[in-house]
Formats: structure tokens, C-alpha cells, sequence
């Protein structure tokens, strides 16, 4: 696997060069993975015997698997021997003014309308103590506990509510899922934990935004959801503004558990370097894994992802329907340009009787990049009277790009009722030229268009969220039509 | 107020307009009239900057300015306005949504306000009964589906909300029946006034018995071949083209 011009490699040993670089160097391990690594890991973090158990266990499964080929995309061999996997929460260096930030990283900033005050906290520049994240985070921690609801990181909740993440933990995603799961379930140093009691709909959206540790997670982030009987939440995870990070490889995993009658909304704009535009060198690889169970009767899982950024993204948020009348659902807009590479979509599997799911995936492919879907609907033999929706788009934006659709559907009974609908599209010279004939510059006429292509989707993000990942469609594709 | 002297333009390697000259004046009405392929709608293109159009010679002066020195976007602004012959379908986006985004473009350059949708939704249902347009053509998506006529009617439609100093209507009969042909050309002889100026490109007469031209000009293989008043264009209509070819 020794390989000088392995690209990963490469990105590990640079500094980071958009200015967050750490000057503390101490506290992380040499690279490499074994069982010591793993054991060493979980005695970093004081963890629980069932933790350190849960980790080998995943790593054992991990030594006998192999990085999936199947993926329509194309990277480099990556070599896990030359990735250190635990380095101590450091403190990124704060910056005095904005006049420090890398001025494209400003001219983003500006371009999608991030508040000043909001800028600064993005680009790790010190503000203004009413400003400061962690008092607004301590606020909502307060209001949240009022309800009962848990919302920590998940390192905490294993100290302080070991028996629900003992419970849940790989009940959704196992340890051997894939290959990057695995190997996730074990070395992940942080993520997310969140517990909604019965009974209780969420006072406010939940966001990684506000998370009361905002640290960095790196690159093997794990979350766990768990929301009881009747009880509702939203969740936003990232943000528009463009996020770097030295780490080149990012494996995470998600899990979302409903209970009878509860409901997940999960939404996600997911924004990661994509690499030089030119060679796609140095972006990220996003390989995460992501899954909800509707464990109870008639709950609901509903994702919705806005995939703009990253190298290369290999995601499929799915959902198993196992309550009767359980319903998932996947809005997804998946935006590649330059070299990107992204093959996302998702798996419904009905088990349950009079499940439902839908699927509403629009790709926007420009420039040279390849966007692919794949869906899966399975149904299983006692998924009596199951319906599945499923809508897929393409929109081209020049003609080097390219789009592939991969539908898949298994059925185990006859009662299952299957619509799926499916369009290609471009943006073509003629309709920017109708805009501007009418007066409407270039960039609010590729706005309308695409705004008018997602609807589906942006109409079930937030509100600001949706706003915010309007202009961010636009600022990606401004450059790239004609 | 337009005023092109000797231009010569094309599509990518073919030479297409060979020269020719024309000045509208404020208030006017011009007729282009020709064969096909004879290079009537270049000259729409030309005029409204499409990018696929080359001028390799000549001038267009338009309110005294180089209008070739303009964007599509600028010229619109500018105020001229082109009906396509086949207007373009934009999926998605909402047609009213559409005419706002025009109409607030032209507010924003000349320094005034934008409009809400629902003073807009006034300006818009006005000029629609105008045009005799259903509502639901305000909801639908632009021209995205819209039958030969209804396009036609949301051109005039973006005519009447946007009042261009010049409008160039590309063969804006073609598609109507009789009726909506009636109906296209009564909003467009209501939005001529002495301060505007109109050029018509059309292929055939009939539209030319609905809206009078004080002029008409006969474009044969790039170049005017005869002008003369609105009664060129009845000798056309029962001669046809063939005794204006240039033989050379």
C-alpha cells in the first residue's frame, strides 16, 4: 500500500492551510491501526467495558472486510496505516480580526449572506462576548432540560447515560454494516447524542450548529437519535458556510430510532471542500453512513439532505420500516461540479404491514463532475400492502458533466404499489438568453431555475436553511452555465 | 431612435446578414418581411445580443448609443424587447414569478422600488384581461407546456408588463388561429403609442391586416431587396417572392 503519491497522505501531513492550523501537536497517536490503538482509544475516554467491547468487536469485523468497489466513483487506494485515529480535542487557534481569513473564504461568506458576528464564528475569529456560542448554547441546554431532552455529545452520554446508549448503540447501523461503519464504530472519538423523553415535541430545532461541545469531532463522527412514543424533533446537521477540514477522509455514522407514534425530520447541507476545481486535489471523501429505524408503530423518518460540497460522497440516508405503518422519507439535492464525484441516494425497506416511503432526489450535475443515484426498495414477505413513491431528476448544467440513475427494487410480496417517475434536464443556453432578454441577470435566472428545479425538496428544509442553501446552489453554479 | 448602418453579421462561420441598413424613428411601425432563410430572425438575435449571433461589420445605434456595445441583460434594460418566435420553457419557474423578476429588474434600474407579488398580481391580472389569458397561466410554469397561441399571448403578455421603447416581435403570428391571432394583435396595437416604435417579422401578410406597418422591408438572401409602404406587402402576398430575388 506504500504509495508516495497517494493523495490522502499527502493532505494528512500538510498543515491546514486555510489558517485554523493547531500549534499543539502533543496528545495524538502515531499513525496506524491495531487492537492496541482500539483499547487505547476507549482508556482515552475513561469509556464503559461494553464500549471497549462494542470497539473490538467492530475492528475484528473491520480486519475482514474490504473497501466497497461498487460505488460509481473513483479515488485512490487509501491506506489506513497512515491515518492517526486519535488526537485530543485541540483548541483552534482564534484568529484577531476577519482581515486574517482567507479572502475567498470571505467573499463566500458575503455571497451567501452570513451575518458578520456569524462569519467570525465560522472563520474562529474571536467575538463579542453576547455573541459568543457558548452562552447561547448554555440557553438552549437550559430550555431543553426543562423538557427532559438530552442533547450532548456522545462521548458524554456514554459517562452519563450509559444504559440508553448501551441499548441503542449499532442497533441500527451493526458494527459489521459496511466497511466504513465498521471501522467508525471502531475508533470514533465524538458525535452527537440525542434523547427525546415520551410524550415531548422538541421546543426548537436541534442543531450541531449549537452543540454544546463545538470542537472538533473529526473524521469518525457518530450520532445517535433515539426519539421516544409521541415525540417529535427536527434535526439540522452542518451548515452552508464552506467547512475545510484537514482531514481528508471522513467516515461518519448517523442512527435514528422512532418509537410508536414518534417522528425524526433530519435535515443535512452538507458543504465540504471539493478540491481544486481544476484537478479536484485535496477534497474530501465523504463516506457515511446513515440509517433511521421506525421501530415503532406508525413513527416516521424523514431525511433531507443538500449535498454540495466534498471530493467525493458515497451516502445513502435510508430507513427500515419495521412499525406497522411506519413511513420514511428522502429528499435529497445532490449538487456536483468541477471534478466532484458523488454516488448517494437511499435504501426504504419495508418490513412492516402498510409502510410507506418516498423519494424526491434531484442531482444537478455541471462542469466535469458525475452524479449518481441509487435507490433500493425492498420489500420484505410480511410488508403486506407497502407503497413507495419515488421521483428522480437530473438537471445538466453543460455537457462534460454526466448523471446516472440506479433504481433498484426487491419485492417479497404482490401487494406492493411502486410509482417512480424520472426526468432528465439541462439549463441551456436559450433559457439564460430568455431571462437576460427579459432584463434578468445570469445569476438570478440560474437561481430561478434551480430554485424552481428543488422545490420539492428546499420546501421541507427549515426556513433560513432553505434560503441559505438557495444561494449556496447558486454561488456553486454561477461560474459553470455557458 | 434605431438606426443600423451597413451590418454584416452571421452564426459562426456563415455570413447570414449581408449589409444591410435601417432607421426606425419613434411612433413607427416597420415590416420585415422574406423567405425563409432569407435572415429575418438573425436580425432579431442581432438586435437582442444572443451569443451564438456575430457582427462583423457595421453599426447599431439605438437612443443614440452602440447598442452592439451592450449585453442581452443592458439592452433589455434599455428598453428593447424581443417576442421570440419560439419562446423558451422554463420548468419550474412560475410564470408570474417570472414576469415579476422582469418587471422588478426594470423598476431596480431605473431607481425605484420593487414590487411585492401581490401588487404585482394587479399590474399582472390588468394586462391579462388585455390578452384575454386564464389565470392559471399565472401559476403554471413559464410557457412550460403552453400551447403554439398561449406562448405566443405570454410574449405580448411580457410586452405589455415590461413597455419596451422597441419591440421586435419574431414571427408572432405563426402558431394563431384566427381568433387568437385577433386577440394578439388588438394588445399589441394598444401598446403602440407615438413613443415607441415596433418592428414585425413575418413571413406571411395576414398579421399585417391586424397591425398597419407604415413601412415594409422585403429581406431577401441577407440583404433589403425593396421598401415601400403597406401595400408591398398585399403585391407579395399575390406574387410571392421569387420576382424580388436578387439573381446574382
Amino acid at each position: 500500500m506504500e504509495n508516495k503519491d497517494d493523495p490522502i497522505s499527502g493532505v494528512l501531513d500538510n498543515e491546514y492551510k486555510y489558517g485554523f492550523v493547531t500549534d499543539i501537536e502533543s496528545d495524538t497517536f502515531a499513525k496506524g491501526l491495531n487492537e492496541n490503538v482500539v483499547r487505547a482509544i476507549s482508556r482515552k475516554k475513561n469509556e464503559p467495558e461494553f464500549m471497549l467491547n462494542f470497539r473490538l468487536k467492530a475492528y475484528k469485523k473491520w480486519l475482514t472486510m474490504k473497501q466497497p468497489a461498487w460505488p460509481n466513483v473513483q479515488y485512490p487506494a487509501i491506506d489506513f496505516q497512515n491515518i492517526s485515529y486519535f488526537s485530543a480535542p485541540k483548541p483552534k487557534k482564534k484568529l484577531e480580526s476577519l482581515g486574517e481569513v482567507d479572502p475567498e473564504v470571505l467573499r463566500t461568506f458575503e455571497k451567501l449572506g452570513i451575518p458578520l458576528d456569524e462569519q467570525k464564528r465560522l472563520a474562529n475569529v474571536a467575538v463579542d462576548a453576547v455573541f459568543d456560542s457558548v452562552s447561547v448554547a448554555t440557553t438552549h441546554k437550559k430550555k431543553l432540560m426543562e423538557v427532559g431532552i438530552i442533547f450532548c455529545p456522545i462521548s458524554e452520554a456514554v459517562q452519563d447515560y450509559p444504559e440508553l446508549v448501551e441499548e441503542y448503540l449499532g442497533t441500527v447501523v451493526p458494527v459489521g454494516d459496511n466497511f466504513y461503519a465498521a471501522l467508525n464504530s471502531a475508533v470514533f472519538t465524538d458525535g452527537s447524542f440525542v434523547y427525546i423523553p415520551p410524550d415531548t415535541i422538541s421546543p426548537m430545532e436541534l442543531s450541531t450548529y449549537f452543540r454544546i461541545n463545538t470542537e472538533e469531532t473529526g473524521q469518525f463522527e457518530r450520532t445517535l437519535i433515539i426519539c421516544a412514543e409521541n415525540s417529535y424533533v427536527s434535526y439540522l446537521e452542518g451548515c452552508t458556510a464552506p467547512q475545510f477540514d484537514t482531514n481528508q477522509l471522513h467516515a461518519a455514522v448517523v442512527e435514528l430510532v422512532t418509537q410508536d407514534n414518534a417522528e425524526i425530520k433530519y435535515s443535512t447541507v452538507q458543504n465540504w471542500y471539493a478540491g481544486d476545481p481544476e484537478t479536484g486535489k485535496g477534497g474530501i471523501y465523504n463516506f457515511v453512513t446513515k440509517r433511521g429505524k421506525c421501530q415503532g408503530e406508525k413513527s416516521k423518518i424523514s431525511w433531507t439532505q443538500v449535498e454540495t460540497g466534498s471530493a467525493i460522497t458515497w451516502k445513502y440516508p435510508s430507513c427500515i420500516l419495521q412499525g406497522d405503518g411506519s413511513v420514511g422519507e428522502f429528499y435529497s439535492v445532490a449538487l456536483t461540479n468541477g471534478h466532484m464525484q458523488a454516488d448517494t441516494g437511499t435504501k426504504m425497506l419495508h418490513i412492516g404491514k402498510d409502510t410507506r416511503s418516498s423519494i424526491i432526489s434531484k442531482g444537478i450535475s455541471a462542469d466535469h463532475s458525475s452524479n449518481s443515484y441509487r435507490g433500493l426498495v425492498r420489500v420484505g414477505k410480511g410488508a403486506s400492502n407497502a407503497r413507495n413513491y419515488t421521483q428522480c431528476d437530473s438537471m445538466l448544467v453543460g455537457d462534460k458533466c454526466s448523471a446516472h440513475t440506479f433504481p433498484y427494487i426487491e419485492t417479497g410480496n404482490n401487494t406492493l404499489q411502486v410509482e417512480h417517475e424520472a426526468s432528465t434536464s439541462k439549463i441551456s443556453e436559450e433559457q439564460l438568453f430568455y431571462f437576460e432578454q427579459r432584463g434578468i441577470s445570469r445569476e438570478n435566472a440560474i437561481t430561478a431555475i434551480i430554485n424552481g428545479f428543488c422545490k420539492d425538496v428546499f420546501k421541507q428544509l427549515p426556513m433560513e436553511f432553505a434560503v441559505e442553501a438557495q444561494k449556496l446552489l447558486t454561488l456553486k453554479l454561477e461560474n459553470s452555465v455557458g | 431612435m434605431l438606426e443600423i448602418k451597413d451590418l454584416y453579421a452571421g452564426f459562426d462561420e456563415t455570413e447570414i446578414l449581408k449589409g444591410i441598413s435601417l432607421s426606425v424613428k419613434k411612433g413607427e411601425t416597420h415590416a420585415i418581411m422574406g423567405p425563409n432563410g432569407s435572415g429575418k430572425s438573425t436580425l432579431a438575435k442581432i438586435l437582442s445580443g444572443h451569443p451564438s449571433y456575430i457582427v462583423t461589420s457595421g453599426e447599431v445605434l439605438f437612443e443614440g448609443e452602440n447598442l452592439l456595445d451592450l449585453s442581452t441583460e443592458e439592452r433589455s434594460l434599455a428598453g428593447i424587447f424581443m417576442g421570440f418566435q419560439y419562446p423558451v420553457e422554463i420548468p419550474g419557474v412560475n410564470n408570474a414569478e417570472f414576469l415579476r423578476m422582469a418587471y422588478n429588474a426594470r423598476q431596480v434600474n431605473e431607481g425605484k422600488d420593487e414590487v411585492d407579488p401581490l401588487d404585482f398580481d394587479d399590474i399582472l391580472q390588468e394586462k391579462m384581461d388585455l390578452l384575454s389569458m386564464e389565470s392559471k397561466y399565472k401559476e403554471r410554469s413559464c410557457n412550460d407546456g403552453f400551447s403554439g397561441g398561449e406562448k405566443k399571448k405570454n410574449e405580448i403578455l411580457q410586452m405589455a408588463i415590461l413597455r419596451p421603447l422597441l419591440s421586435v416581435l419574431d414571427e408572432t403570428d405563426s402558431g394563431l388561429d384566427i381568433d387568437a391571432l385577433r386577440v394578439v394583435a388588438d394588445g399589441v396595437n394598444r401598446l403602440k403609442n407615438k413613443d415607441n416604435a415596433l418592428i414585425l417579422i413575418t413571413h406571411y401578410q395576414r398579421l399585417l391586416d391586424h397591425i398597419e406597418p407604415d413601412f415594409v422591408h422585403v429581406l431577401s438572401k441577407g440583404t433589403f431587396v425593396k421598401s415601400g409602404g403597406k401595400d408591398l406587402a398585399h403585391d407579395l402576398e399575390a406574387q410571392g417572392y421569387d420576382w424580388l430575388t436578387p439573381t446574382n
